[in-house]
């Protein structure tokens, strides 16, 4: 499985990473912005993009919605800070699939791409 | 400053601390201060909607190269372009699950800033106190220096 993180810092692609490796996905593309992302994606085709919100550039939520709006279906997981629950509902109108609130354990980030990605099998 | 906006920041840093790095957190007694920040290496957030102001996460180097270093999962001096990132990174969990429960308020978080040297000074926003929140660590302390007020309060301090 292929797995594009987008996050700003590089210590948070690399705590995303680690957790990734130990599920056994070490097929994985970064990016550092929105914008960088999209310039990188359609040579990378992931099956799940892990997203942060608050990045310099293009946010997560912008990204979002020029992604989606290209007709594409790869499930989003955002990673994020934003907690609140206008938030989460402004993400999931966006085209987010599934949530995870940054501070977060190992177990929670490999449950939901564990989640994401069953419920993306069982869509299709 | 209403505590509204300090004992959010008491939650989040133990929370932070214990699920990202796993280490405990003691916190002191918060005081007001005019000197921002405490110590000589500097994580800093702003905040704007309704509540505006600035939050610093103030480091002395032999405690945040421990704590960097542990965030990271190996040695990281601050000379290192890791170093600056991960601190920004911590700056940014801690200010964005303190400020997911300010109640009832709408808050957007800037993409963190990190300075590195002893001595500098950061200005406070105009119209706000800096409420300094001493935490303690094995291996040393540091500080968050708070430094936000509601929008509308602002407003009428420049009025």
């Amino acid at each position: 499985m292929r797995i594009f993180i987008i996050d700003d810092s590089r210590t948070m692609r690399n705590i995303q990473k680690s957790v990734l490796a130990k599920l056994g996905y070490t097929d994985i593309e970064e990016a550092g912005d929105g914008q960088d992302a999209l310039s990188k994606i359609d040579a990378f085709e992931p099956d799940l993009i892990l997203l942060d919100w608050n990045m310099p550039i293009m946010d997560g939520i912008t990204f979002a919605k020029k992604y989606r709006a290209q007709g594409r279906t790869v499930p989003i997981i955002m990673v994020t800070t934003e907690a609140e629950k206008h938030r989460i509902i402004e993400a999931i109108k966006a085209g987010v699939n599934n949530y995870v609130v940054k501070p977060f354990t190992p177990e929670l980030l490999s449950a939901k791409v564990n989640e994401t990605m069953a419920r993306a099998e069982k869509a299709a | 400053m209403d505590v509204q906006y300090i004992n959010p920041f008491i939650e989040s840093v133990r929370s932070v601390f214990e699920t990202m790095i796993q280490m405990d957190v003691t916190l002191g007694k918060p005081f007001v201060t005019e000197a921002m920040p405490r110590y000589d290496i500097s994580g800093i957030i702003g905040m704007s909607g309704d509540v505006v102001g600035s939050v610093v996460l103030s480091f002395p180097a032999p405690v945040a190269e421990i704590v960097i270093g542990k965030l990271v999962g190996g040695e990281c001096p601050t000379t290192s372009p890791d170093f600056a990132d991960a601190l920004g990174e911590l700056a940014n969990m801690i200010s964005g699950a303190a400020k997911a429960k300010f109640a009832g308020k709408k808050v957007s978080i800037s993409t963190p800033s990190v300075v590195v040297g002893p001595g500098h000074t950061i200005a406070r926003p105009t119209g706000t106190i800096c409420i300094s929140l001493p935490c303690s660590l094995y291996c040393g302390e540091f500080s968050i220096d708070i430094a936000i007020g509601e929008e509308a309060r602002q407003a009428k301090a420049v009025a």
